[in-house]
């Protein structure tokens, strides 16, 4: 796991500059000191680490990037193409990082909730849970994340207060002249019985070599409710490794939901730990890849506690020379008796040179408990397409619905709601574009069926 | 003019020739029943007149109102007015069996350019076709076949055709595997649909079905050729003698057509 000093170097420089700008409490100066050594001993991953056996990183690791400067000034017309379909969404905006209060809306918040940047939280005082379940030792890059600490999003939804509007928050970069990076950290806590949606969004607006490296710790006290939605749509040539922290008690029921749609290289981590009796976890994803798409979804579910249930069911789809990895890890501690885990991953190729890796990987220490995982990988079936168009239905068109047919499994598995309808817009928008060119050119009928791989 | 020409039909798949030169004239109006054992070739000739691409046509021709069908993809086909009943309807998950039958309807008024019928107009139709074949109506909400018996989705197929009111209706072993109440239920359903302008294909393999939808004419297909075409009582004949007597027919040089 290691990688050459040389690598390290640009970041040092880096962290040297970072560590002298003013206005950073000292206690948030020692937690980015010991991260940014903790950051040094791991450094960079390679592919002889089991945990990044299928996602080669040396383009990260070859590129000096340097964090944003002055923050580009954006308009609210620039960012009138995501316009949410409901108005009224409670929303942070983040350019490059930085939190822009001009295009964020936070006002009229119901009380008992919230809803700031975290820069703002930092110089207030210590935040309790910043850092608290995150493991910087063996993750390099949530270690990077913690030495850059800076800005991102707080969200604190206090007892009992059920919030019915979703909470987006927005991370657009900005065109990129030199390689740049930015380390997005959110802090979501919900206390006892609270209930809310948080969207976390990564777009661009422009091009360029950028790296996003966000974690998002997300604290669910008992009985809480809680959905994520992490959405990435970067363009391209974007870099974006993303850490969901999940930490959840007693009689919680969080579900987080994935949609990689855009992005060149993606990681994107969920790790949630069922910390308290009786939590349920749902961790749903969709990913689509096409051109020299990398996406790469690690799960890491941990069972720490007695009768707790776990879901995970990632569907890919993957055309062009694309690359989809699976990783389902699932550790089950030694206390965690009546442990109910699930874990399915189901993979379309729409063409020869697509590529998709699937692992799971099931640690258990108790003896009573309920495992099973699965994985298919799969072509378009021909029987269905040829039932489609016997109806009428042109190719392509019913192409499309096999396609959305498959991506609803993933849509159903989230709550109705405008997060929901939002996932749904976006979903089918960008399964439009993938559908279009999966012609087979000569008209031929291949066998194609669903196939056990594991 | 015939609503369908089958001339010297000649298939292969796989290499392997299926059919063997099959000639059929359909006029509108018409029931037509294909009957024959296993292996004669009854679905191939139904899967290629609804144009599936695995079988390969090496000879023959086929005109569907006045047109060259062997050119057509099996959606224009569809669009035309050819429509199959499966023999084994498939299964589509994340379809909706109401938005697939609106979808499929709306490209068929689309090709004839008519507007296409929203859900509003839509839903009271389907509603109404859904009664004719005894459908729950839960059906509605459903997947595509996902999940329904052996039965439901042999009346899915029949509700589909209810709905698509196609010019030509083949019907592909529609009573395999169907009691007696569900092959009442399909046998109405196949009843209700006929008329003057509009022909049916009936391929199965027993002649219990036709004791509910009496056919105009049936054909005995042996081998890939129509040996034997007769009226109803050819059915009655085939059943009570079997299969097996047809067996010589094959080897007679003179080959009947219809």
């Amino acid at each position: 796991m290691t990688t050459a000093i040389a690598d390290l170097e640009s970041y040092l420089d880096e962290f040297t500059s970072f560590s002298k700008r003013e206005g950073a409490p000292d206690w948030l100066k020692r937690l980015r000191e010991d991260a940014f050594a903790c950051f040094c001993q791991t450094g960079l991953p390679t592919t002889h680490d089991e945990d990044w056996r299928f996602t080669n990183i040396s383009a990260i690791a070859k590129t000096d990037f340097e964090l944003p400067g002055r923050p580009t000034q954006l308009s609210a017309a620039d960012l009138s193409a995501w316009k949410f379909p409901i108005g009224a969404a409670i929303e942070l905006v983040f350019v490059d990082g930085q939190f822009v209060a001009e295009l964020s809306t936070t006002s009229s918040l119901p009380s008992g909730v919230d809803v700031s940047s975290l820069r703002e939280q930092t110089t207030k005082g210590a935040l309790e849970h910043l850092g608290r379940y995150l493991n910087i030792q063996r993750d390099a890059f949530a270690a990077l994340n913690t030495a850059f600490v800076d800005d991102g999003a707080f969200v604190h939804v206090s007892r009992e207060v059920v919030l019915d509007r979703p909470i987006r928050l927005r991370f657009i970069s900005t065109q990129a002249v030199s390689p740049r990076m930015v380390h997005p950290r959110n802090l979501l806590i919900f206390d006892q019985e609270s209930q809310a949606a948080v969207i976390e969004e990564y777009v661009s607006l422009g091009t360029g070599t950028v790296l996003s490296n966000s974690v998002t710790e997300l604290v669910a006290d008992e009985n809480a409710n809680v959905s994520h939605y992490m959405i990435e749509r970067e363009h391209l040539g974007a870099f974006n490794i993303s850490t969901l922290r999940i930490q959840q008690g007693r009689s919680s029921n969080v579900a987080s939901h994935s949609l990689l749609l855009g992005g060149g290289l993606v990681r994107n981590n969920v790790h949630p730990v069922l910390a308290g009796e009786g939590g349920e976890c749902l961790i749903n994803g969709l990913f689509v890849g096409n051109g020299r798409q990398h996406l790469d979804n690690y799960m890491y579910v941990e069972h720490a506690s007695p009768h707790c249930s776990s879901r995970q069911f990632y569907n890919g789809i993957l055309d062009g020379h694309a690359h989809g990895v699976f990783h389902g890890r699932i550790v089950v501690h030694k206390d965690a008796q009546k442990t109910d885990a699930k874990q399915t991953n189901r993979n379309l190729l729409l063409s020869d040179n697509a590529q998709i890796d699937t692992k799971p990987q099931l640690e258990i220490y108790a003896d009573d408990v309920k495992c099973t995982h699965g994985a298919t990988i799969g072509h378009i079936e021909e029987n269905a397409l040829f039932y489609l168009r016997s109806r009428g239905i042109d190719e392509i068109s019913a192409r499309r619905l096999l396609l959305m047919a498959f991506a609803n499994e993933c849509l159903d598995r989230m709550a109705t709601g405008p997060a929901r309808d939002y996932a749904e817009r976006l979903i089918h928008e960008h399964l439009l574009k993938i559908a279009d060119h999966v012609t087979t050119a000569d008209g031929s009928v291949q066998e194609r069926s669903w196939e056990e791989v594991g | 003019m015939s609503l369908l020409e089958i001339k010297n039909l000649h298939a292969s798949v796989d290499g392997h020739e299926i059919l063997k030169g099959i000639n059929l004239t359909i006029n509108p109006g018409e029931v037509h029943s294909i009957m024959g054992p296993n292996g004669s070739g009854k679905s191939t000739l139904a899967q290629v007149l609804a144009r599936r691409q695995a079988y390969n046509v090496t000879q023959g021709s086929v005109t569907f109102m006045g047109k060259d069908l062997l050119e057509m993809k099996p959606e224009d086909a569809a669009c035309e007015g050819v429509f199959m009943a499966f023999q084994y309807p498939v299964e589509i998950p994340g379809i909706g069996n109401t938005y697939f039958m609106r979808s499929a309807l709306n490209a068929i008024r689309k090709y004839h350019g008519q507007d296409e019928m929203d859900a509003m107009d839509f839903l009271p139709m389907f509603r109404e076709k859904l009664r004719l074949l005894e459908m729950d109506e839960k059906l509605l909400n459903r997947s595509v076949n996902e999940g329904f018996s052996g039965g439901e989705k042999k009346r899915n197929e029949i509700l589909q055709m209810a709905v698509l009111q196609p010019r030509l209706a083949i019907l592909d072993e529609t009573d395999s595997g169907l009691d007696i109440d569900a092959l009442r239920i399909v046998a109405n359903g196949v009843n209700a649909l006929r008329s003057p302008d509009r022909a049916m294909l009936v391929v199965t393999h027993y002649q219990r079905l036709l004791n509910y939808i009496v056919p105009d004419f049936v054909h005995v297909l042996v081998d890939g050729r129509i040996v034997r075409s007769g009226g109803p009582e050819l059915a009655l004949e085939l059943e009570e003698k079997g299969y097996s007597w047809t067996e010589g027919q094959t080897r007679q040089p003179v080959q009947a057509s219809a």
